[in-house]
């Protein structure tokens, strides 16, 4: 909103005006310094970098399950759901112990003892996803009811620091001895990782094997995040485009009170909007922990804050946005680890998002937020 | 009776917007509200389509205490409001909006036959089907926001100042339809500011003057009321 002023005040004006080109001239310097980087490292080595591309794809596409959680929850109560990360956790654990203590991916074997291997593995692991999911969905509902929906006409900042709140003690209640306990625990796949490297055709890596030089490597479980992803992402675009839940949930994010005389009960919207973007998060939290095989309590924080970094980077509120800055990110992330340093993965996350709130606060594919009336 | 309203008062904070109106709706009437911004017009309706509790007073609805349940379950019971500003769904297609509009309902066939007769009704929706809502010209907007309010098959309608912003020739086309709506058989609550337009499609006519009702009557005698003809009809 632009204030009318009867007066105009140039002099306020005046020293921010001249001291804009530092900023300016920083943040193109950063580009170029990036574009730099980038490009050179490419000419030098392209396989190597194709092999950095490949491990930021997987990233980005993990990080882009949690993403759209961030947006849709946003998009539709304007919270920013910092629980969410922790959601992605609880997904995690849950296919630890579904695996671990019950070994219920083995479950077709016992049931149809005739069943071949392949199709037991894979329904055995479908199974093991559908129950994260299906936990983490029970969970964020029961954290709308009881934290955010209390909170619904209170001021945002409210509902934001009560998601914190949630945040916090998820990690924390979780790290206590008798749930999760404190420790990294190494993370039992419910099926074998299988690689392959590409280098005149493609060729399944023995196990003990090492890769050759100048080859690109990639795993089956590389291809599941992304072949996941794509279809969460298709699947969400269906829901939200085609099916009368999805109509609602645009038309409740657009104008509550409007929905209201519609019929729409928007507090079941708002459930539904909750517990679609908490299984998304439950089926990330079960591949990122058999990719990366140790889990710890505190695992949601940084996927979770760079998710929600993509999510912002796209646009907060878009869906497709939130994919293609998840999978910005996720490039961002394995070219830093690649070709500066693995500490610094983290920080780079920040700084995009500090550089998107400087250039373009409503993010790639956003619009700026209406005032209303 | 279709609505009674008994003794309604409804507070904004300290403001005392309605201050014990009372009045009602026989079934198949138009039935207009007319009085200046700020009378209570719109508190009105939002009060009966659930948007807003009253403090006290009752509203019965064929016979139903209507008075404490939720907007989303009005709805249901057949009470469709078009409400002020038409607030159409921006981002939704038009169609979406029809969609929306018939939220309730859950025969497709059925749907699909309202929809074919809003566009009967409004031939320049079926024009901009996929056009976003946003993109409409207010009288699309406004035939739209009526469309929709028809999509859940009400008995009755709530129509809030259905003609503002509208040009003469789209004002006459829209009170042409809807006195054609009340033909079929919708009961309407219609409320104006321009009350030459409502007086003159109206059976019956509240004046509403800051939170109270002033006068009621048959539509023909409140025009001829000489202070109405002062105030509103600028004779």
């Amino acid at each position: 909103m632009q204030k009318v002023s009867s007066q105009p005040s140039p002099v306020i004006h005046e020293p921010k005006a001249s001291l804009a080109w530092i900023g300016q001239l920083f943040l193109v310097a950063v580009a170029l310094l990036a574009l730099y980087l980038v490009v050179s490292n490419l000419i030098k080595n392209p396989i190597l970098f194709t092999q950095f591309v490949v491990s930021g794809l997987q990233l980005g596409f993990v990080y882009a399950m949690i993403a759209l959680g961030y947006t849709m929850v946003y998009g539709i109560v304007k919270l920013i759901n910092f629980a969410h990360g922790d959601v992605f956790m609880v997904g995690a654990f849950v296919s630890f112990y579904a695996v671990s203590r019950f070994n219920l991916h083995k479950w077709p074997e016992t049931a149809f003892p005739g069943i071949s291997e392949g199709l037991a593995v894979v329904i055995g692991s479908i199974t093991v996803m559908l129950l994260s999911m299906i936990v983490c969905v029970m969970m964020a509902v029961t954290i709308e009811r009881v934290a955010y929906k209390p909170l619904r006409d209170a001021p945002r900042i409210a509902a934001l620091i009560t998601a914190i709140g949630v945040s916090f003690f998820l990690e924390f209640f979780g790290a206590l001895n008798f749930v999760f306990s404190p420790r990294f625990i190494p993370y039992d796949r419910p099926f074998e990782v299988v690689a392959w490297y590409i280098k005149d055709g493609i060729h399944r890596i023995t196990e003990g094997q090492a890769p050759p030089d100048n080859s690109v490597t990639f795993s089956n479980i590389f291809i599941i995040i992304v072949l996941a992803s794509i279809l969460v992402q298709f699947f969400l675009q269906f829901l939200v485009r085609s099916t009368k839940i999805g109509i609602a949930m645009r038309a409740t994010s657009f104008d509550k009170p409007a929905a209201r005389l519609m019929g729409i009960e928007v507090d079941r919207v708002i459930s539904f909007t909750f517990a679609v973007g908490a299984a998304f998060a439950g089926l990330g939290g079960v591949l990122y922990a058999i990719a990366y095989s140790s889990i710890y309590t505190q695992l949601g924080i940084l996927p979770g804050l760079k998710a929600f970094v993509a999510a912002v980077l796209g646009g907060i509120g878009s869906i497709p946005g939130a994919f293609v800055g998840a999978l910005i990110m996720g490039q961002a992330e394995a070219l830093t680890m690649g070709y500066i340093s693995t500490p610094m993965r983290d920080a780079v996350a920040f700084t995009i998002l500090i550089i998107v709130l400087l250039v373009r606060p409503t993010g790639i594919f956003g619009e700026p937020e209406k005032e209303k009336a | 009776m279709l609505l009674e309203v008994n003794n309604l008062d409804v507070f904004y904070g300290a403001i005392h917007a309605l201050q014990g109106i009372s009045f009602n709706i026989q079934k198949g009437e138009i039935v207009t509200l007319i009085g200046a911004n700020g009378a209570g017009k719109s508190t009105t309706l939002r009060t009966i389509s659930g948007l807003i509790r009253p403090r006290n007073g009752s509203i019965i609805y064929k016979g139903q205490d209507i008075t404490t349940v939720a907007a989303e379950q009005i709805v249901r019971m057949g009470i469709s409001h078009v409400p002020e500003g038409r607030k159409i769904f921006a981002p939704l297609t038009v169609k979406e909006n029809l969609r929306m509009g018939a939220y309730t309902r859950n025969d497709p066939e059925e749907i699909k036959a309202s929809m074919e007769r809003v566009y009967t009704s409004f031939p320049r929706l079926r024009e901009r089907e996929n056009q976003l809502g946003g993109t409409l010209s207010g009288g699309e907007q406004q035939m739209l926001a009526t469309g929709r309010g028809l999509m859940s098959r009400p008995e009755l309608l709530l129509l809030d100042e259905p003609s503002m912003g509208l040009s003469p020739i789209l004002v006459q086309e829209i009170f042409n339809i809807i006195k054609e709506i009340n033909s079929q058989g919708t009961s309407i609550l219609l409320v104006e500011q321009n009350a030459q337009m409502a007086l003159s499609i109206a059976h019956r006519a509240y004046v509403l003057e800051t939170g109270r009702i002033a006068l009621e009557g048959d539509a023909r005698e409140v025009s001829n009321n000489p202070q109405v003809k002062a105030v509103y009809l600028g004779i």
